[in-house]
């Protein structure tokens, strides 16, 4: 194909709602939704802070089949409340993925992939959203033992707080030049830390050193993909036939801590450049 | 001497085990008459990375709590495997651009891998907070647990993130969120709240939080022990479903199930 007729056969991925992109993701007609809008499963304790919940909480979960193999997807909605994580969409999370694990007990060798544009734990839920991000890590770190786990951050929201550390779980991750990855988001370090430590305005910044071209490139995703829902089906497919790494980058304590060590008694700020000089070789 | 450090020296009683960062102290020592390796994270004034030194769970810390716990499964293999108990003392994790850049989060999880793999290894483990245990801190340090025991003291708290800066997200003032926090139980900072999600296993009082005396230290092992052995040989987080305040953490799960 030209480059002229691939762009006009492109769809984009990004733009596409989290339901969408769990059916486009899914074979063809394959797709099945579980605990979907017209159950009602909403969020109590935002509607008692006068905040109007969403049917869904936020979270799609849905059965189909990849290539023909059973396939479980979780995709978060980042448009409703930023994708945060709460009680119930938490729990359509982790309950999915711990009857995946059940799934493999019985001989049924369910997979999952994640989709996440979250900005971590629903402040409005605090604690159960912080708790259900426990069971969701939990979750991923049983199932691995089975059947891949596989991230993929798409953007525009990109993934943080609690849920980056359960992408870090993630048997493999696919990102996008539109993702970004983090633990804690712009505004709270700026917060927290001062603005001479982190401009949460600074764009280019943020995502030259967070955003997913730097991840991959440090060997903290595995594929960097274009958006196009085709080419992500194809990093999903060879994510899936790759299978567990053989050492997993969250097993990488030795390797990390021997690198950290270098860095000696006061480490410095490092830019994007310099991480990524730091990192070769070191978890790719 | 931090509360962190303070405790896991009088519940462990031995020797630091050597090859750690100097914020992360692990001591091997004994519950129930079974071998139990006791972590902690300590603050560290010297810390290479300056937004990590007062506690807080950075890329050094996370990487070794990964290192402490991994270390356990590995020597245990073929075994039987000790019990692990996450000393909680943690303010938050640390909250800088050396740690984004570096990528913490894949530090953190590193912890919680560790963690997570160890109690499905048959290592039973359990968290006891004798301070703040918080966000991504508590994630990697000591929320795989499956019995989480709190000491009853204002200091001693769980939460998602501090009022300041979820205040300024959730573009409410902190007056307004504290009187939120009032009424929505999840969103409190205070243990009898956090204890109504059905997510601690035990709260028990003690006299002295800061300097644990002979009696505190007994009475906190008395406890652990009868989490151990709740544990059994359990290697899930089943039990912390089932409260009124979770109803709907059950309800989800119910209904998944039937649709499955």
């Amino acid at each position: 194909m030209t480059d002229v007729a691939q762009l006009l056969h492109s769809r984009s991925f990004v733009e596409l709602s989290a339901r969408e992109r769990a059916k486009g993701l899914l074979d063809a007609g394959s797709f099945r939704e579980l605990l979907d809008p017209f159950e009602r499963l909403m969020s109590p304790w935002l509607q008692a802070q006068g905040i109007v919940p969403q049917a869904d909480d936020g979270v799609v979960i849905a059965k189909g089949t990849f290539d023909g193999q059973p396939l479980l997807v979780a995709a978060i909605e980042g448009v409703f409340q930023g994708g945060s994580m709460g009680e119930v969409g938490g729990a359509k999370i982790a309950g999915a993925l711990e009857l995946a694990v059940e799934d493999n007990r019985n001989g049924i060798p369910t997979a999952a992939v994640l989709l996440l544009e979250t900005g971590g734990v629903r402040l409005q839920e605090a604690n159960l959203g912080l708790a259900a991000i426990a069971e969701i890590q939990a979750a991923i770190v049983e199932l691995r033992q089975f059947r891949p786990v596989i991230g993929l951050v798409a953007g525009a929201v990109g993934c943080f707080g609690g849920m980056s550390i359960a992408a870090g779980l993630c048997s493999r991750l696919i990102v996008t030049r539109e993702a970004r990855l983090g633990l804690n988001g712009p505004q709270v370090i700026e917060q927290e830390a001062g603005i001479e430590e982190y401009d949460s305005r600074d764009r280019p910044f943020i995502w030259g050193l967070t955003g997913g071209e730097q991840r991959y490139a440090c060997g903290l995703a595995d594929a960097f993909v274009a958006d196009d829902l085709q080419q992500m089906r194809d990093a999903l497919r060879a994510a899936l036939a790759a299978g567990e790494p053989v050492q997993p980058r969250s097993r990488r304590h030795q390797q990390m801590l021997g690198l950290l060590g270098g860095l000696g008694e006061n480490c410095p700020q490092l830019d994007a450049a310099q991480t990524r000089a730091l990192y070769k070789g070191v978890l790719q | 001497m931090s509360r962190g450090l303070q405790w896991i020296h009088a519940l462990a009683q031995g020797p630091e085990v050597a090859g750690f960062p100097a914020s992360v102290k692990v001591i091997d020592g004994e519950l129930d008459n079974r071998p139990a390796r006791f972590i902690a994270v300590v603050p560290d004034p010297h810390n290479p990375f300056p937004r990590a030194r007062q506690g807080e769970v950075g890329v050094l810390e996370g990487w070794g709590l990964a290192k402490a716990v991994e270390q356990a499964i590995e020597a245990d293999k073929g075994g039987q495997p000790r019990v692990l108990v996450a000393v909680v003392d943690v303010p938050s994790q640390a909250y800088g651009r050396r740690e984004e850049a570096l990528g913490i989060h894949q530090a953190l999880a590193g912890a919680v891998d560790a963690y997570a793999r160890a109690r499905l290894a048959g290592h039973p483990l359990i968290g006891l907070l004798v301070g703040k245990a918080m966000s991504g801190a508590f994630l990697a340090h000591g929320y795989q647990a499956q019995r989480l025991i709190a000491l009853d003291d204002p200091g001693v708290m769980v939460h998602a993130m501090g009022k300041t800066a979820a205040a300024r997200i959730t573009l409410r003032s902190v007056e307004e969120l504290e009187a939120l926090a009032a009424k929505v139980p999840p969103m409190a900072y205070d243990l009898a709240n956090y204890a109504s999600l059905g997510l601690l296993w035990e709260r028990l009082p003690v006299a002295a939080i800061e300097q644990p005396g002979e009696a505190d230290t007994a009475s906190v092992r008395e406890v652990l022990t009868r989490a151990l052995r709740d544990i059994g040989d359990s290697r899930d987080l089943r039990s912390r479903l089932g409260a009124s305040n979770r109803a709907l953490s059950s309800q989800v799960r119910e209904r998944l199930r039937a649709q499955w």
